[in-house]
């Protein structure tokens, strides 16, 4: 595409355009798994909770990359490329787990906890015969290992020697909402997946697009539980990579515009709209600041996420072009008692496949997949609060998050 | 061996005609007749195989009333947007495993596809249900219907129960 020394001509109006194209071509998704995800970006690899115990382990795909988190004997965590050396072959298959050592079932190759080669089966062959060269250097042939850091509770890796700390990567602006919501140690509730038909891209483009959250979602607008008009802002990070949207909904004011005609939630399938119970909304103002919404967002494919009293974390792993799968981890925290467990749980309702907030979130990004199709020379367009990266405060009105992300795509991917 | 209790030769068939009548209401999606399959309150959950054998009680929907269900019902109908589909339910394999005091638990097989607008339609969710069954002058209502999908992972999104 394009001519022969770049992989994307970028429209000249910068991040308030996303040519389509970066959606569907496979030499874009396969520059984006060098460039982006073995690049210097903190990928999520699960939480501390998940490996209470020495070999507790846990896998994840890091992009097209399977990775196993683990638990290491003097309590540090590794995160190993699940891989073999000999040939290649996935070293463990059950989801999480518990491990002594890394065995491969090929030809039993092992490796301790840190990755290193121990043994390899006939290696001094059978009389002396055969078996593997005096040569062969058992220390240059043990897993593939990524750097890890691990911060409030939450376990992140990197491939990239370039990759800064991670709390300079997350930035100070935002590691205030950071600290707020990982001062307590998680507890996990629960996992599920989506599966999407649509480029990875267009669901993390969702998560940090606070303007199509109260306007999409109408079930959540009309209930008043997220609105503009509420007090709320989008905070960016320093470099404008990640962002973080937040609302109060004790705090609306002149919300009747979401009941105009200007607005789905203003239609007729709204009226009389009401809940005949509504214990699917009860709730108790979590970390006592009276912020209702907070979504966060780390570049490349990272969310933490409040909604009322559900706390969880979201990540994407691309799955090709034009697929991505979208994992949630469903979260309290270790000292909840019965009554917030329950809420928590009950609140479920709105997050998730089927979540009355969020179900449409993974719906919509199909219908831009298939309507982008046939014109990949064309751009999507977001210039609400013009074209820059900079955070908005009492108001929303703003796709900031998205230029955010466009921001470190086209720094990354150098288009 | 399984207790003896369990007898799949033996289905009441208040329990087999409240399973078949739960389906074809949704499927013909006459979805309003939902909640009326339910005493009140109630417990319909649809949670996942994993989930479940972990110990980790989150769920993809907890509904414990009618009004809960009805709510559902409502969201789908006038709330949410979503791509138009049907779904077609397959089940099988009913085993009553205990009765008690007019409550039987039963477990059960199910297969739904889903069926798009534009015709292309695919295995949407398999798993079991597991339910207590509430049998009183003749007729029956779900007291318990736990929807256990074997996968993990959802097709998009679960708009219309299962």
């Amino acid at each position: 595409m394009g001519n022969n020394n770049t992989l994307i001509d970028w429209p000249e109006e910068g991040v308030a355009r996303a040519p389509y194209a970066v959606f569907s071509d496979p030499d874009v998704y396969a520059a984006e798994m060098r460039r982006i995800f073995r690049g210097p970006v903190w990928h999520y690899l699960g939480l501390e909770a998940e490996l209470p115990e020495p070999g507790d382990y846990r896998l994840i795909d890091v992009g097209d990359t399977p990775v196993i988190v683990l638990r290491t004997p003097d309590g540090g965590i590794n995160a190993l490329v699940n891989r073999c050396a000999h040939k290649g072959t996935m070293l463990l298959f059950e989801p999480f787990g518990r491990v002594e050592r890394l065995m491969c079932i090929y030809h039993n190759w092992a490796y301790d906890l840190d990755g290193c080669l121990r043994s390899i089966p006939f290696a001094r062959g059978i009389d002396g015969k055969g078996g593997m060269p005096e040569s062969f250097d058992m220390a240059a042939n043990g897993l593939d290992r990524l750097r890890v850091e691990s911060l409030g509770g939450i376990v992140f890796g990197t491939f990239s020697d370039a990759t800064p700390p991670l709390e300079a990567y997350i930035g100070e602006r935002l590691m205030a909402n950071y600290r707020r919501m990982t001062s307590r140690p998680f507890r996990v509730l629960g996992y599920y997946s989506q599966h999407l038909d649509s480029n990875w891209k267009l669901y993390f483009e969702n998560a940090s697009d606070p303007y199509h959250a109260t306007i999409l979602h109408a079930w959540a607008t009309r209930l008043k539980l997220n609105r503009f008009t509420m007090e709320g802002a989008i905070e960016m990070s320093e470099q404008g990579w990640h962002h973080l949207s937040w609302s109060k909904m004790a705090t609306d004011r002149d919300g009747e515009v979401y009941e105009t005609d200007a607005f789905r939630s203003g239609g007729d399938d709204f009226d009389g709209f009401g809940l005949n119970d509504a214990s699917v909304i009860e709730q108790w103002d979590e970390f006592g600041d009276g912020i209702t919404t907070a979504i966060q967002t780390a570049f490349p494919n990272f969310v933490l996420q409040q909604i009322h009293n559900t706390i969880a974390t979201r990540y994407l792993v691309p799955r090709g072009p034009a697929g991505s799968e979208l994992v949630w981890t469903v979260l309290g925290y270790a000292d909840d008692d019965e009554e917030r467990t329950r809420i928590r749980l009950k609140q479920g309702n709105l997050i998730g496949p089927s979540g009355y907030i969020s179900l449409e979130d993974g719906m919509v990004g199909s219908l831009v997949q298939k309507g982008i199709e046939g014109d990949k020379d064309k751009s999507s367009v977001m210039e609400m609060a013009g074209r820059s990266i900079e955070s908005i405060v009492n108001s929303r009105a703003s796709e900031c998050g998205v230029r955010g992300f466009w921001t470190a795509y086209r720094a990354l991917m150098g288009v | 061996m399984a207790t003896p209790v369990a007898d799949s030769a033996h289905v009441p068939a208040a329990v087999a005609a409240l399973m078949a009548e739960y389906v074809h209401a949704i499927d013909d999606d006459r979805l309003e007749e939902w909640p009326g399959f339910f005493t009140d309150p109630c417990l319909y959950r649809i949670a996942t195989r994993d989930n479940e054998e972990r110990g980790l009680p989150a769920s993809l929907v907890w509904c414990d009333s009618r009004a809960m269900l009805l709510d559902r019902v409502v969201s789908v109908r006038h709330a949410n947007v979503f791509e138009p589909h049907r779904y077609r339910h397959m089940v099988s394999a009913i085993r009553v495993l205990g009765a008690e005091g007019g409550e039987y638990r039963v477990v059960s097989n199910y297969l739904v596809t889903r069926t798009m607008r534009d015709g292309t339609m695919a295995v949407f969710s398999t798993g079991a249900y597991r339910d207590v069954i509430v049998v009183e002058n003749g007729g029956a209502l779900f007291r318990e219907r736990v929807v256990v999908c074997d996968h993990g992972m959802i097709n998009n999104l679960i708009a219309i129960p299962i």
